[in-house]
């Protein structure tokens, strides 16, 4: 990430917040820089003080205190109004950055529910959470705390500059003088230190990896003995974390110090320069003014302290909102569909839509000439020399052509690779084909919504991807309006009704974290319930890899056969048993059918599904 | 929980120690500036003595410099001592953890131990460098600050005082206030990111179902939620600056009111008037950074509860003192054997009076449905878990008086959920046994099956295994687990469920190779398929915990109905050699 682009996601940050706060924006800016010009007029104050009221008063003998007393009530107003202005612009402050904090969280999530599969494919999910935790973190520094100190600082640094100026230029340069001194020191540092940061960064990448692997296989560890060896390779990485993270923090400690004393010795020169000025009578030097100079002087270099330390928070956030723009960016799924599913019932021979349920469904289909066709939505999908690969470098699937008649089971078997799964991204339009063409019902797919297309299409994925939440809710996730009648019978016709209701707390247990608590096999009687409860004409069915017991094999395997009763099915096979019995089954090889039939012609073929069957070959 | 943590700083003590003594350094000479400058007012500028101001400049000048030099080294020597102890700490860690028991394992989750071990020890190394800094430079700056502006007016200091009481009142009741409030966003915060999580890998489910805008709503109605809790706090926080400001100004008009009048009547000079500006911005300054510090400190005390958790954990099984190290053969024995993974009688078992001899050098097979005790019962073989009742016997000695690591070396296991790491095939052999050969390496491969595959791969055995083995099939990685505990050259060799991606014939081959190359090895393997088991000198089927029967192939076929149900079943989809 360059700092072009760093600038770039910053300014957009600012044009973002300008847009929605345009009033309050305008309103914190000048109280920031009226409580600014309060603090400032404070530090003045001294040289009325001192020249004003102490030495005159000093000489009288019998000072009179009131006046003195009136410009203390003068002044006490003053504050009394930056009070009120710090309180306001920092009240103010809440509402633009949670807001803004609040619209970015949920423009994130929304626009990513709309972005294409690939990009869930293409991107490390650990990297998209990342946006959401810890660049919209970095963002919230930015608005919240960073963006007003800057400016506050800033405007601290001009109020003090130009009346310093006023009051006496010459002394005036050496303040000026040493803050240049400190912000080159600073700069100097802060560059070093973000040097060793980024190296402690890559450490502790490494660290984390390390440990990670390690965990994952701890058990491993044990069962070979390899404790000392593995506390061994631990030392190493974990030695050089330490090295990187002493340098890094090393230059970050010294930076507070080095600052704070040059201000120091800044305020000393004052001191000095101005007691020359006074002792040989020099451009008018007083006491007052060298009491309100040195107190101009900390309220310069606190602003450059702080500012400096600003630094690197900014960097943080314009590197956040770079990330956080870039998903914005990211093109959503685009659908030109405009083939909708709507109800329907029958009247004398031809169908009528309608709004009541009827248990019939039609693609309403608009006709260029504006006239609209009803198609009857039976489950007929054929694929038409499909070409399609996730890059254009690499194809994956080449001239595959099938047909699949409303109620058909066709079962595709093949090698890890063959591009079994792949069909299933091709379908529901995860993915869209390169050439070729794929029909439900006659109609081309590209023509259907692709929210009406998935509807009418039912998926049972090798990841079952539960959600946290109760039992009965991760069934209704397959129909959002479900009655609770509808899940259980969806539970029953899943063979999942049984172990549920064995649960402490039936369909009301909750699953936590993708559903670490049940089985496998449990979470896959789940997913087939939930895919139950939508009750598509046409199913997906990705079997899972993994190996389940004989027993609970059984129930998903019935769970699925009465699932698929009536429905046009797709199986991606990982175990020959559950398919035999299919109407068509398609063995792939490298992307190709090669071969295709019913399990009793291929096995007269003695060829890949026979080796398949008899076991010599592997498939995963 | 402090004397845990404090026992990790070792060899770092020297530079714990050092830090506080140059921040308080430092301290003394910044706090000598504002009193110097004082004096210069006073005798150098007010009497008009040249040398005087001269003077006084010098030391002033002397003391920024010192101040700058010790600053400087103070958090150099912080630096290496947080960061030392931070090293420490995950040192301290992993190695206990290395120590663990499976049972040990079962209680963490492996991300929960990832977090303990990075997160966790990040807070405290920021927490404790905070602690031998800002915690001692605070304090002690206040104290210093408040002796200066006593001793230049004891009215003042005692003002100060009622102010400085009054705003400590107000920053840490808000505190208080505000810390349950950001305690609930939290948690609310770990639901949104779970929400998240499973929404990003969950995305194809959402989209199937055509969820996205059911899920938008959760998502928002949940972020809204956020956003007025975190209001709720901002609100009462963001009355911070004024009342600090507040605080300020009103020590400063005080300072004016009455240090005028001490100046006018002449118990107080001009220089030391100024000085007081100084030392009560820099008195509440401090005060301010203290009461973020022990926002910090409080922050971290979750922290340290888990890392302290972790580094006490006492690992439930311990090597017996000068325990036997010599294993004579490989004969197992489990004798009225119980067990479940509480370890308690009065909880039910997943083990329940099993009875079995496995003579040195045969093979045993074991078959059962899921949750029949497979898993457990070869686990209590090479001691990853304690009998709750009864005792198991290798080469005719309790397993309880062997030496762990001597036992563990002559018992290979291969687990069911197996993993590979990253690194070379060589890398991943050596596992097995730390000095072999290429060819010994090649021997091994060779019977589980895998020599053929390796060889075709680019880079033979120098082949890079990504994390977690993702870059070979299944099958393919089994067979690498399975030669990686064929380099132990153990006694008895356990396989669990470990072939099931391979196929029939592989793993027919594998097993031939075993018979014939390493007949003296006692072999035991759990399978799903039949078929894996069936040529077994014994098999042994469990049913719920228990020992369903025992027998040959032939045997069990005639006098197991498990046994036979599942056979039978298997045929049907199973080889088609032999129907």
């Amino acid at each position: 990430m360059n700092s072009n682009q760093n600038k770039g996601g910053l300014k957009r940050v600012f044009s973002l917040v300008w847009k929605n706060y345009r009033i309050q924006v305008v309103a914190v800016v000048c109280l920031i820089l009226f409580s600014a010009l309060a603090n400032v007029l404070g530090s003045t104050f001294l040289q009325t003080l001192i020249d004003q009221y102490i030495t005159p008063l000093s000489t009288q003998a019998n000072p009179d205190f009131g006046s003195l007393l009136k410009a203390i009530a003068g002044m006490a107003g003053i504050y009394l109004a930056g009070i009120l202005a710090t309180w306001s612009w920092a009240r103010l402050m809440v509402n633009i950055s949670l807001g803004t904090l609040n619209d970015v969280r949920e423009d994130l999530f929304s626009h990513m529910e709309t972005l294409p599969i690939s990009y869930f494919d293409t991107h490390a999910h650990g990297d998209i959470m990342s946006i959401y935790t810890n660049d919209t973190d970095t963002l919230r520094q930015l608005i919240s705390q960073s963006a007003p100190q800057v400016l506050s600082s800033g405007a601290q640094i001009v109020f003090v500059l130009v009346s310093m100026f006023i009051m006496n230029w010459q002394l005036a340069l050496v303040t000026v003088v040493m803050g240049g001194v400190m912000l080159y020191a600073s700069r100097f540092i802060s560059s070093r230190s973000g040097r060793y940061f980024r190296e402690q960064q890559k450490q502790l990448g490494a660290v984390n990896g390390f440990i990670e692997e390690m965990m994952e296989g701890q058990r491993v560890v044990k069962v070979f003995t390899h404790e000392k060896k593995s506390v061994e390779d631990f030392d190493e990485v974990n030695d050089r974390l330490c090295d990187a993270s002493t340098n890094a923090n090393k230059f970050a400690n010294i930076l507070m110090p080095i600052c704070m004393n040059i201000g120091y010795i800044s305020y000393v020169l004052t001191a000095l320069v101005g007691a020359l000025f006074a002792i040989n009578g020099m451009f008018g030097m007083t006491l007052g003014t060298i009491a309100a100079f040195l107190q101009l002087n900390r309220s310069f270099n606190n602003p450059i302290v702080q500012i400096s330390q600003q630094v690197n928070a900014v960097v943080m956030a314009g590197a956040g909102a770079q990330r956080i723009f870039a998903l914005l960016d990211t093109p959503s799924e685009v659908d030109k569909g405009i083939v909708t599913l709507v109800r329907a019932r029958e009247e004398n021979g031809h169908w009528v839509e309608t709004q009541e349920y009827t248990g019939h469904w039609c693609w309403k289909h608009p006709r260029p000439n504006g006239e609209t066709q009803l198609v009857e939505l039976k489950g007929d999908v054929r694929f038409d020399d499909v070409n399609f690969g996730y890059t254009k470098k690499k194809q994956i699937l080449h001239d595959i052509s099938l047909f699949a008649k409303p109620g058909q089971k066709i079962a595709f078997v093949g090698a890890t690779g063959a591009g079994k799964t792949t069909i299933t991204n091709l379908i529901n339009r995860f993915y869209d084909i390169q050439s070729g063409m794929i029909t439900y019902d006659g109609i081309d797919i590209k023509l259907i919504k692709k929210d009406d297309l998935r509807h009418s299409l039912g998926i049972v994925l090798q990841d079952t991807n539960l959600f946290s939440g109760t039992i009965m809710d991760n069934i209704r996730f397959g129909k959002l309006d479900a009655t609770d009648e509808e899940c259980i019978a969806a539970a029953k016709l899943a063979r999942a009704d049984d172990f549920i209701r064995h649960l402490d707390h039936g369909y009301e247990t909750v699953i936590e974290g993708s559903g670490d608590s049940l089985s496998q096999g449990q979470r896959q009687l789940i997913a087939i319930a939930r895919a139950a409860v939508a009750n598509p004409p046409v199913l997906i069915l990705d079997e899972a890899t993994s190996s389940i017991d004989t027993r609970t094999e059984r129930l998903v395997q019935e769970g699925m056969d009465r699932l698929m009763k009536g429905r046009t099915t797709f199986v991606i096979a990982h175990r020959l048993s559950t398919i035999m019995n299919s109407d068509a089954i398609m063995v792939l090889d490298n992307g190709r059918i090669i071969e295709r039939g019913d399990h009793d012609d291929l096995i007269e073929q003695k060829g890949t599904y026979y080796q398949l069957y008899t076991g010599k070959l592997e498939m995963d | 929980m402090l004397k845990v943590l404090l026992a990790q700083i070792k060899e770092y003590k020297a530079d714990s120690i050092k830090t506080p003594i140059l921040v308080m350094g430092e301290v003394v000479f910044d706090i000598l500036i504002p009193f110097l400058m004082a004096r210069l007012v006073d005798d150098g500028i007010n009497k008009g003595d040249m040398q005087t101001t001269w003077l006084y400049a010098g030391f002033m000048l002397l003391c920024a410099i010192i101040a700058l030099v010790l600053g400087g080294l103070s958090g150099k020597y912080a630096a290496a001592a947080s960061c030392g102890f931070a090293k420490n700490l995950r040192d301290a860690e992993f190695r206990n953890i290395q120590n663990f028991a499976f049972e040990d394992m079962d209680k963490y989750s492996t991300g929960g131990l990832i977090t303990r071990m990075t997160t966790d020890v990040t807070n405290l190394q920021m927490a404790y460098q905070m602690v031998i800094r800002v915690a001692v430079r605070t304090p002690f700056m206040m104290l210093a600050s408040l002796f200066m502006i006593f001793s230049a007016s004891a009215r003042l200091g005692w003002i100060i005082v009622v102010i400085l009481i009054l705003l400590a009142f107000v920053i840490f009741g808000m505190m208080k206030l505000v810390h349950p409030i950001f305690m609930k966003m939290f948690k609310k915060y770990d639901k949104l990111n779970e929400f998240t999580q499973e929404n990003i890998s969950g995305i194809r489910a959402v989209k199937s179902f055509v969820r996205e805008d059911y899920e938008i709503d959760h998502f928002d109605t949940t972020s809204k939620d956020i956003y007025n809790i975190n209001k709720k706090a901002e609100k009462l926080l963001v009355l911070n600056q004024p009342v600090m400001q507040l605080a300020v100004y009103s020590s400063i008009l005080l300072i004016c009111w009455i240090g005028a009048q001490q100046v006018v009547e002449g118990s107080m000079q001009v220089g030391s008037l100024m000085s007081l500006f100084t030392y009560i911005m820099t008195l509440l300054m401090s005060l301010m950074m203290f009461s973020m510090v022990f926002i910090q400190i409080i922050m971290s005390m979750a922290s340290a509860r888990r890392v302290v958790d972790v580094i006490t954990q006492v690992s439930s099984l311990q090597s017996p003192a000068n325990g036997i190290t010599t294993v004579k053969d490989g004969e197992v024995q489990f004798d009225h054997v119980s067990f479940n993974y509480a370890g308690d009688p009065a909880d039910p078992y997943i083990l329940e009076d099993v009875n079995v001899t496995i003579p040195s050098g045969s093979s045993f097979g074991i078959l059962g449905a899921t949750g029949s005790g497979k898993t457990s019962f070869v686990q209590l073989i090479p001691r990853l878990y304690d009998t709750t009742k009864g005792s198991v016997l290798v080469g005719g000695v309790d397993v309880r008086n062997y030496d762990l690591e001597d036992l563990r070396n002559n018992v290979a296991m291969v687990l069911q959920k197996n993993v590979l790491f990253s690194g070379s095939i060589i890398d991943n052999m050596r596992w097995g046994a730390e000095d072999a050969t290429l060819d010994e390496i090649r021997e091994a491969c060779r019977l589980a099956q895998a020599d053929e595959f390796i060889q075709k791969m680019p880079d033979k055995y120098d082949t890079y295994i990504e994390q977690g083995g993702s870059n070979v099939s299944g099958g393919q990685r089994q067979r690498l687990t399975i030669a990686r505990a064929l380099l132990k050259k153990p006694k008895i060799l356990i396989l669990d469920d470990s072939t099931s991606a391979v196929d029939t014939r592989t793993d027919q081959l594998i097993r031939e190779a075993f018979q014939t190359k390493i007949p003296n090895t006692t072999r035991i393997i759990i399978s799903q398929r039949v078929s894996s088991i069936q040529d077994s000198d014994m098999i042994m089927v469990l049913d719920e915990g228990r020992v369903a029967a025992t027998g040959t192939h032939e045997e069990l076929l005639k006098t197991c109905p498990i046994y036979r149900q599942t056979y039978e079943q298997q045929q049907k989809g199973g080889d088609f050699d032999e129907q």
